[in-house]
């Protein structure tokens, strides 16, 4: 999968760029899968707006769903997160050095 | 907003000089690193070739949006993914913003660019809906945390 393009990490970032997909998000960074009835217990959310939230994120790649029994689970897929935070360390290095040469020409 | 890049720098040049090397499109290609094929100006698109050492044949595309002479200049640009067979213009853009601001020794210039999460039009209004104001979130700290916790 290509990651190294702002047209794949771009929904990633619209998927962060939501409050409580950020919850969902943070909810999810242990590790451990959740139902969406631990999900929406304690969130100011009904049970349809955390499903809906989790299908963005589910198509953005940064959770996973996944079958326990009968139980429908969601898992945090941590390397989308760290592709999409490499995928700006790199655009902010080459910012570095194209500013380096900005300097050397107007500089005297 | 979801995640930006800002990078602030001083300069040891008078204003003018460095708004030459940002608006002229010759000037600009040097330290960019691109070949124009004409001078920006507001509201055109600016296209050229990527000058990037192994990405020669890459193309440059960009929509000039404002040019305030020694003040602000800023476009909207396409990365471009050549493997994915979408034409450059459908691709999504960034926003890139150029400050300058005269200081006592020369010039402090701020460079931002956001819009990391630009989508095509149908998937913009669905993440619209849901969207609210007030966040700036760096996704890089969120991975560290993600990361540090696992």
């Amino acid at each position: 999968m290509q990651t190294d393009t702002q047209a794949s990490v771009a929904p990633v970032f619209a998927a962060l760029g939501e409050p409580n997909r950020l919850v969902l998000i943070l909810r999810l960074s242990d590790g451990h899968p959740q139902s969406i009835s631990q999900l929406t217990a304690g969130m100011d959310l009904t049970r349809q707006g955390v499903t809906k939230h989790l299908d963005v994120l589910e198509r953005a790649r940064v959770v996973a769903r996944e079958k326990v029994g009968r139980e429908t689970r969601y898992r945090l897929r941590a390397e989308t997160l760290t592709e999409a935070g490499d995928y700006l360390q790199r655009a902010s290095r080459q910012w570095d050095d194209a500013v380096e040469r900005l300097r050397l020409l107007v500089e005297e | 907003m979801t995640d930006s890049i800002v990078k602030t720098v001083e300069l040891k040049a008078p204003v003018s000089r460095v708004w030459k090397a940002l608006s002229d499109h010759h000037e600009f290609g040097q330290w960019f690193r691109v070949k124009l094929d004409g001078p920006f100006r507001p509201g055109a698109v600016s296209t050229g070739k990527m000058a990037f050492p192994g990405y020669e044949h890459y193309p440059w595309r960009a929509i000039v949006e404002r040019m305030e002479p020694e003040s602000h200049f800023s476009f909207r640009w396409h990365d471009f993914d050549e493997k994915s067979g979408v034409a450059i213009e459908d691709q999504p853009m960034t926003l890139v913003e150029f400050r300058l601001e005269p200081i006592p020794d020369g010039t402090r210039l701020t460079i931002t660019e956001s819009g990391f999460e630009a989508l095509p039009d149908h998937r913009r209004l669905e993440v619209m809906r849901g969207n609210t104001e007030g966040w700036n979130i760096q996704a890089g700290h969120i991975a560290a945390h993600v990361c540090d916790a696992n």
